[in-house]
């Protein structure tokens, strides 16, 4: 019998310690000789036509080795850039995308020109000094109107502005008519940037004698980049090199090419030399892909006696102005509407918009945060409506019955929603705060509770369900386990560990599964050179899931073949040899047993068996058979300062299941960072744009408001375990969860706090300015309304 | 996020820094702690030709009680004002605001002289200087605060001109600064504060013009025995504040009366 020695052992992350102590290697850590620096020259304008470029001054600029614009990558890029199908398969407009503008820019930050210099100082003042010329087009910034017959349009030579406009499930008017009460809500997700630690970045080196190319990129996914890259470059994958080392955040930014992704590369073929390019602060707000910018519809209806009947939802997603390689998968919103809840009607459409501002792609959480903002917020709605404690009407609805199969044929794998809500109520003191809450309204103190239940899709995923979404390349993954003759182990993996904590977690689980101690196996990662033909990144909360069962899967493949070989140097049958904690022995003769280790120096040596071919490593590819669903509770409280709109989050509560646990301080660490970010879209991240000039006003870390520490409380933790059935160590994500409850429960606490003012609503973010503006107007209409019965 | 070019200098002593600014003329700018001088020459929107770092003058770097004054020397850094005794003596008013300055780093970089100098509507010292008839010294002359802050980012310090001194009275009666922000390291969206002082208040305001307001009729209105509420409703009097994405000019004008209000009450 095994015993399970690393897996659910909480060690402190191996790779720590080097990152903590500056010794983390990013992209702009790595030069090569004669590397040449690229400052991009951006469209200042949301929407224009160039009408001339002048170089005649930059050309004459200290160190301008080359300046290249359009014709010039025109010849060495072929094609336009990708935008997957996602869950939108028929897409009505996909404005065709070249990374570097021609005639027309269509959002601020476009790029229009490079300069390449010999220091990166020069190539700042050198880009200053190129003169575009623009003729200023009207731009097309208000999403609401932006479908309107006279409305501006995002390409001068478009339609319209419709991206995609999709009905997964169609109305039906009557459904609404079984309810006793149906509420209505237009429910905001602001525009986000994603703002990594570290910006974008990168660098590349073109070999002419052996016409290859190396590039050192900040990625979440170097393969699909090295695909992508190959096919516009015209250079076969077998001689394009990947690199991403560390990599200091992504939270999804980093998962779909850029236009500098291939700029640089394209730049470094041009010139002949080694191209870097860092992104600036204020670069990396204007021009890496945002997440949300969305607002939905939503109708929903219920029995007086909290019964859910039906929920109606039609989502609208600012698309930007071009569709992001991997912006259709925020439609998944639709999908997820219907969270941890049975409701007997549901119908969801989901329209994009094409607009004059920087594409919107995958961003922590991409669609789920959304789905549970939008029906975390029509539950307590409804709860209101009816007068029903907002816990009663979720466990009344919860979901029970598992596999459960969605109204869009997605089928859940398992969940006890109900058990992680009393939990994170048993925490919260949930009665106890209710009456706190009634004690301090008498005062005039506005003290809110929010609770969100929230569910998740993620481990993508199952060859059938994403191959279709990704235009072809199925989201499974791939593992490589090799054996040295000493017994240590180089695990090569196809996903990418940027703060997620891999190079601990997948040798925990290898350590488990070869029983060769965790200190002799190293993981491997982000370099295409390295480990099997492909791997396929890490985002939506796959890696464990998938990219941790391929390490299994290959793991149990190196057992196998040193069980085969254990049993030829045992004289014995194969069925009659066991394998424990790392040692082979023949049933009933435990003590005359062999490590792994010395099978891996037997494989390497002569009188192998018949057959068996030397060497002890194996490489797996796994398919997982669904997608895996976490789920959990939220609690959050909040008091709000009636009189300033500040609000102050006193408390917060999260009970996450996401399976079983590798490491329980990495998953914290998870959910820590992932509620972090949540609460910063409900309490203090905005893109701004000025919808007349269409100028970014949110452009450095002053404006776009990036909480600390200091803004939060201490995160209250606990879990439930439920395993997943879908995988072999019963496993889900947990990289996304934090960002999907948080924000539904912040709201929530806050519209549960100022119900007393009447106030139903409030969107993101929940600034004091916003609520200040909302308690003032609802008192002026209680006001006048008391006016008008005298 | 890359400045243009410029010269640098480092003065030992103000006679040189005063030198220095002049051979290099209209164009150049005294460092201190950089901290609202470098973020702005990072995104180009200054480009000053030369800088004269006076980070090296020691004797600006000095807290002096003088009689019933005080007298800051323009090098001295946030964090030495905030924990220095004889401040949170003689005027802890200063010493909790200086403690409210940006974050740690901002606090051990930037200077009294470089808030006062750059006269950011939203800098806190200007307020105190202003509310307590602060002078403000320079290698020329002494300038009352009233006098020195005209206009955002505008004072009448020359090109060539050194501020020295900040002068403040001793005042250790009640007081409060109440900075209204969302993130705790963030500028003031708008400050009071209020200070007991010869018998009578002293009230300022942060942010709710293009300078430093001291609100004259709450004081009066305090004066004449009117409950903290009534006399805080004077506050927004006269406001003129612009909007921006943290708040609008109506709110702005509203936070000046609710903190003022909670401000006076709160004075220990
Ligand atoms: C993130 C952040 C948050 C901040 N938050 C706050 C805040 O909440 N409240 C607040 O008040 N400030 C805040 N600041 C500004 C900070 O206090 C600065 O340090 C201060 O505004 C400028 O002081 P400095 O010494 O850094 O001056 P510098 O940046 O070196 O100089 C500023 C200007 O003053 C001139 N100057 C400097 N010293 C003199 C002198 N002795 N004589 C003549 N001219 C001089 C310079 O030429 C320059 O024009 C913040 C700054 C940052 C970066």
């Amino acid at each position: 019998m095994a015993i399970t020695t690393m897996i659910g052992a909480k060690i402190h992350r191996r790779e720590d310690p080097r990152l903590v102590s500056g010794e983390g290697r990013y992209i702009d850590d790595f030069t090569r000789p004669g590397t040449l620096f690229l400052s991009v020259v951006r469209s200042p304008h949301a929407h224009a036509r160039i009408k001339s470029i002048d170089i005649t001054a930059a050309t004459k600029a200290p160190g301008v080795v080359a300046i290249y614009t359009h014709k010039d990558f025109a010849k060495v890029i072929a094609g336009t850039m990708p935008a997957a199908p996602a869950f939108v398969a028929e897409k009505k407009q996909i404005p065709p995308r070249f990374p570097i503008a021609d005639k027309e820019v269509a959002y601020q930050g476009e790029p229009v020109a490079v300069v390449l210099t010999e220091t990166k100082y020069q190539s700042t003042d050198a880009a200053n000094l190129i003169e575009v010329d623009y003729e200023p087009l009207p731009a097309v910034m208000d999403l609401e109107h932006a479908l309107d017959a006279n409305a501006p349009k995002a390409h001068s030579n478009a339609p319209d502005n419709v991206g995609w406009d999709l009905t997964y499930i169609p109305e039906d008017a009557n459904v609404m008519k079984e309810a006793d009460v149906v509420v209505k809500q237009r429910i905001l997700q602001q525009r986000l940037a994603p703002t990594p630690m570290e910006p974008r970045g990168v660098l590349a080196e073109y070999s002419r004698p052996d016409a290859s190319m190396t590039i050192w990129m900040s990625s979440q996914n170097p393969h699909f980049i090295r695909l992508f890259l190959a096919g516009a470059l015209g250079i076969p994958e077998t001689r394009i090199r990947v690199i991403s080392p560390d990599v200091g955040g992504g939270f999804g930014s980093k998962i779909s090419p850029y236009s500098e992704d291939y700029l640089v590369p394209a730049a470094a073929k041009l010139s002949g030399r080694p191209v870097k390019w860092i992104e600036t602060r204020t670069e990396s707000i204007q021009t890496t892909t945002h997440g949300r910018g969305q607002y939905f519809d939503v109708e929903a209806g219920a029995k007086k006696d909290g019964t859910l009947v039906a929920l109606k939802v039609t989502q609208y997603l600012d698309i930007g102005a071009y569709v992001g390689t991997f912006g259709a998968f925020q439609a998944c919103a639709c999908l997820l509407s219907t969270g941890a809840y049975n409701w007997k009607h549901v119908s969801a459409r989901t329209v994009g918009i094409l607009t004059n501002r920087v594409p919107t792609d995958p961003y922590r959480g991409a669609g789920r945060p959304e789905a549970t903002h939008l029906c975390e917020r029509m539950i307590d709605l409804l709860a209101e409506a009816i007068q029903m404690d907002p816990a009663a009407i979720r466990r009344k609805n919860f979901i029970t019955e598992f596999p459960h199969t969605s109204h869009f044929g997605l089928v859940y794998d398992s969940g006890e929603y109900e058990k992680a809500m009393d939990k994170a109520m048993e925490i919260a003191g949930y009665e106890k705060l209710r009456r706190e809450q009634e004690e301090a309204r008498k005062k005039g103190r506005y003290l809110g509770i929010g609770i969100s239940s929230w569910i998740e899709i993620c481990g993508f995923g199952p060859s059938a369900g994403t191959a279709p979404a990704t235009g072809g390349i199925a989201l499974v993954e791939s593992a490589q386990v090799r054996v040295f003759p000493t017994g240590s182990v180089t695990v090569y993996v196809g996903t990418h560990s940027h703060g997620q904590g891999h190079d601990t977690t997948f040798p925990q689980i290898v350590a488990d599964t070869l029983g060769v101690p965790y200190d002799m196996i190293e993981l491997r990662h982000g370099d295409t050179a390295e480990g099997p033909a492909f791997g396929y990144g890490t985002y939506g909360s796959r890696s464990l899931a998938v990219g941790g069962m391929a390490v299994h899967k290959a793991s149990k493949k190196i057992v196998d073949k040193a069980r085969k070989l254990a049993a030829h140097i045992f004289e014995a049958a194969e069925e009659d040899v066991e394998f424990d904690q790392g040692h082979f022995y023949v049933k009933g003769s435990p003590d005359k047993r062999k490590a792994l280790g010395e099978i891996a120096f037997a494989s390497f040596g002569a009188g192998l068996p018949e057959g068996m071919e030397h060497g002890l490593e194996a490489v797996a590819y796994y398919d997982p058979s669904n997608f895996v669903w976490p789920f959990g509770t939220h609690i959050a409280v909040v008091e709000v300062d009636a009189e300033t709109g500040a609000v102050d989050l006193q408390r917060y509560i999260a009970v996450d299941d996401c399976g079983n646990v590798i490491n329980p301080m990495i998953v914290d660490g998870q959910i820590h960072g992932g509620i972090a970010q949540g609460i910063a879209q409900a309490l203090f991240e905005e893109v701004v744009y000025d919808d007349d000039t269409g100028q970014m006003k949110t452009g450095t870390l002053t404006d776009y408001m990036i909480p600390t520490m200091n803004e939060f409380p201490l995160f209250e933790l606990d879990r439930t375990v439920t395993p997943s059935p879908t995988n072999e160590l019963g496993v889900k994500g947990i990289g996304e969860a934090g960002t999907i409850a948080s924000s539904a429960a912040v709201i929530n606490a806050i519209c549960d706090a100022l119900s007393p003012f009447g106030i139903k609503h409030v969107d993101m973010p929940a600034s004091p300015d916003r609520l200040w503006n909302q308690i003032k107007a609802s008192r002026g209409a209680s006001h006048n309304g008391k006016e008008a019965r005298k | 996020m890359i400045p243009a070019a410029f010269e640098y200098a480092k003065a030992s002593s103000v006679e040189e820094a005063v030198k220095l600014l002049g051979k290099y003329g209209e164009d150049a700018k005294v460092l201190a702690g950089g901290h609202s001088l470098i973020p702005l020459m990072r995104l180009r929107l200054a480009q000053p030709k030369a800088l004269v770092d006076i980070n090296g003058i020691k004797e600006l770097d000095h807290i002096k009680e003088d009689g019933s004054k005080l007298r800051i020397g323009a090098l001295t850094r946030h964090v030495t004002l905030q924990n220095s005794n004889v401040v949170k003596d003689k005027l802890p008013l200063l010493a909790e605001v200086a403690g409210e300055v940006g974050d740690n780093q901002v606090r051990n970089m930037g200077t009294i002289g470089g808030v006062v100098a750059h006269a950011d509507a939203a800098g806190d010292y200007p307020t105190i200087a202003l509310m307590l008839d602060a002078e403000i010294v320079t290698n020329r002359r002494t300038i009352a605060a009233k006098d020195f802050f005209t206009d955002i980012f505008t004072t009448p310090l020359e090109a060539d001109e050194i501020v020295t001194e900040v002068v403040f009275p001793v005042a250790n009666g009640p007081h409060k600064y109440i900075k209204f922000r969302r993130r705790l390291f963030d500028w003031a969206i708008v400050g009071a504060a209020a200070q007991k002082m010869n018998g009578g208040w002293r009230i300022g305001l942060t942010n709710v013009g293009s300078t430093p307001v001291r609100a004259k009729a709450v004081e009066e209105a305090l004066q004449k025995g009117a409950k903290p509420e009534e006399a805080a409703q004077q506050a927004s009097e006269g406001l003129n504040p612009s909007g921006d994405l943290r708040a609008s000019p109506e709110y702005k004008k509203h936070l000046a009366r609710v903190l003022t209000k909670r401000a006076i009450e709160q004075a220990g």
